[in-house]
C-alpha cells in the first residue's frame, strides 16, 4: 500500500515536471523564432540598404551642430535613492506572489490576514519614513 | 507529429499576432489623433485613407542607411533595439483570449509572474541603446527610463499580486476561470494603478520624458535610424497592445462579457483590449508630458499607497467571504 502510494506520488511528480518542462520549452521554442526574426530582418536590412559612411554621418548627433565635449554628460543623478527604495520594495512584494495563492486556504484566514497587514505596516513605515526625509521630493 | 504541428500553429498564430496588431494599432493611432486634432492624417498610401502608410513606412526604414556613430559601443548599439522588442513577443504567449486549451498560446503555471519578468526585460533595450550610443542625450534619456522603470514596476507588481490574491493563482487563465463580475469594482483600483503604471513602463505620453524631443530630442533612440528605430517603434505598439492585453485580463474580466462566453470569448477579450488600446492614443492627444520630478512623485506617493491599499482590501474582503 505504502509502496503504491509512493510510486504514484513519483509518477505525478515526473508529470509535473513534464508539463513544466513542457510549457517552457514552447517559450525557448518562440524566443528562437523571435532570434530568428530579428537576425532575417537585420541580414535583409543588410542587402537592401546603400552603406555610404561619411565622417560627418557618424559624427554623434547633438541637434545638427557640432558635438560639444564627448559622450558623458555632467549631470545629477537624484534618483539613486529611489533606486535603493525600488530595490528594497521590489524584492519584497515578490515574496506577495507565492503567498497570494495560499493566504484564503482553508486553515489559514484570520492569521495570515493579520500577517498581510504587518507585511502592509512595514512596507508603509518605510515609505513615510522616506518621505519624511523629504527623498521623494527634489529640490 | 501531432503535438508539433500543434505547437508550431501555435507559435505561428503568435507571430502573427505580434507583427499585426501593433501596426493596427499605429495606423488607429494616425487616424485617431488626426480626428481629435481636426486634421487628415495619412490619406494618399494605399488610396483608402491611407491604409498603407505604415507599409511604405516599414519599406521607407528598410532601404535606410544604417549609421552607427564613430564613438558607439557597436555590438551592443546594434543589439539594443531587439533586446527591447523580443520580450513583448514572450509575453504574448502568455496571454489568453478565450476560455480553453485553444485559445491561448501557451499555459504558464506562474503566469502573472513570467509576465512581469519578461515585461521588465524590455526596458534593458533602452539602457543599452542609451549607454552605447556615446551621446549625453541619449544617456539622459536612458538614465530617464531607467529611474521611470524603477518608479512604476513597483506599483504593477503590486497591483497583479492583487489579483492574484482574489484568484489564488498566479496562472492567467486561473485567474479568468475564478473572476467574477463584481471583481471589477472590486479590483478597481488596483487596474487603474497597472494601466497607468504600465503607460509609464511603455513610455507612452503623459510619461514620455525619456524621450522628450524638446529637451533631449529622442532620448536614447537618438542615434538610431531605419531598421533599427523602426524595430523600437515597433517595440512601443507591441508594448501597447500587451499592456491592454494584460490589463483585460488580470481586470476586466478577459473573456468574460454579458453574454457568448463560451463561442465568442475571444471577441470579448480584442475588444476590451481594442477598447484599452484607444484610451491609451486618446490620453496621448490629451495629456501633456509630466516633468521629471512629477514623474517620481505620481508613483511614490500616490500609485504605491494606493496599490498597497488595494491589497489590504483584497485581502480582507478575501477572507470575510471564504
Amino acid at each position: 500500500m505504502r509502496e503504491t502510494l509512493g510510486d504514484s506520488s513519483v509518477t505525478a511528480a515526473h508529470a509535473v515536471a513534464a508539463g513544466y518542462f513542457q510549457s517552457y520549452s514552447v517559450v525557448g521554442l518562440l524566443a528562437l523564432v523571435g532570434v530568428l526574426f530579428v537576425a532575417v530582418a537585420f541580414g535583409a536590412g543588410r542587402l537592401l540598404r546603400p552603406v555610404v559612411p561619411t565622417p560627418e554621418k557618424l559624427l554623434t548627433y547633438e541637434c545638427g551642430v557640432d558635438p560639444v565635449g564627448e559622450g558623458w554628460a555632467h549631470t545629477q543623478v537624484r534618483y539613486y535613492v529611489y533606486a535603493f527604495l525600488y530595490v528594497i520594495f521590489a524584492v519584497d512584494s515578490i515574496f506577495l506572489f507565492p503567498w497570494a495563492t495560499v493566504f484564503a486556504a482553508p486553515g489559514y484566514g484570520a492569521t495570515t490576514l493579520v500577517e498581510m497587514f504587518i507585511f502592509l505596516g512595514f512596507l508603509a513605515v518605510g515609505l513615510l519614513y522616506a518621505y519624511k526625509k523629504g527623498v521623494l521630493s527634489w529640490t | 507529429m501531432n503535438d508539433v504541428l500543434d505547437v508550431a500553429l501555435r507559435l505561428l498564430v503568435v507571430f502573427v499576432v505580434f507583427l499585426t496588431f501593433p501596426l493596427i494599432v499605429g495606423q488607429t493611432e494616425h487616424k485617431v489623433m488626426a480626428h481629435m486634432q481636426g486634421r487628415l492624417g495619412p490619406m494618399y498610401a494605399g488610396g483608402f485613407h491611407g491604409w498603407a502608410q505604415l507599409i511604405a513606412d516599414g519599406v521607407k526604414f528598410a532601404q535606410k542607411e544604417d549609421v552607427v556613430p564613430a564613438g558607439a559601443d557597436r555590438r551592443v548599439f546594434q543589439l539594443a533595439p531587439a533586446v527591447a522588442l523580443l520580450p513583448y513577443l514572450l509575453v504574448l504567449l502568455a496571454i489568453p483570449i478565450g476560455p480553453g486549451e485553444g485559445a491561448v498560446g501557451q499555459v504558464l503555471d506562474a503566469g502573472v509572474f513570467f509576465v512581469l519578468a519578461v515585461m521588465g526585460v524590455g526596458v534593458l533595450g533602452s539602457l543599452m541603446a542609451g549607454w552605447a550610443s556615446a551621446n549625453k542625450f541619449s544617456l539622459l534619456g536612458g538614465l530617464r527610463t531607467a529611474a521611470q522603470l524603477l518608479a512604476y514596476e513597483l506599483p504593477m507588481l503590486l497591483a497583479a499580486a492583487s489579483v492574484a490574491m482574489a484568484a489564488g493563482t498566479v496562472s492567467l487563465p486561473g485567474i479568468l476561470h475564478a473572476f467574477h463580475w463584481w471583481w471589477v469594482p472590486w479590483q478597481i483600483v488596483g487596474a487603474l494603478v497597472f494601466f497607468v503604471a504600465g503607460l509609464a513602463e511603455l513610455q507612452r505620453p503623459p510619461f514620455d520624458m525619456p524621450v522628450a524631443d524638446s529637451e533631449i530630442i529622442f532620448g536614447a533612440y537618438t542615434e538610431y535610424t531605419g531598421l533599427r528605430f523602426a524595430l523600437f517603434l515597433l517595440a512601443e505598439y507591441a508594448g501597447i497592445v500587451v499592456l491592454c492585453g494584460l490589463t483585460t485580463v488580470l481586470f476586466l474580466g478577459g473573456w468574460h462579457g454579458p453574454w457568448g462566453a463560451d463561442g465568442l470569448g475571444w471577441v470579448w477579450t480584442l475588444l476590451k483590449t481594442a477598447i484599452l488600446a484607444f484610451l491609451v492614443i486618446w490620453l496621448r492627444v490629451t495629456y501633456p508630458r509630466l516633468r521629471e520630478d512629477q514623474l517620481q512623485k505620481l508613483s511614490w506617493t500616490l500609485l504605491v499607497p494606493l496599490s498597497l491599499a488595494q491589497i489590504a482590501l483584497t485581502g480582507i474582503v478575501k477572507v470575510v467571504i471564504s
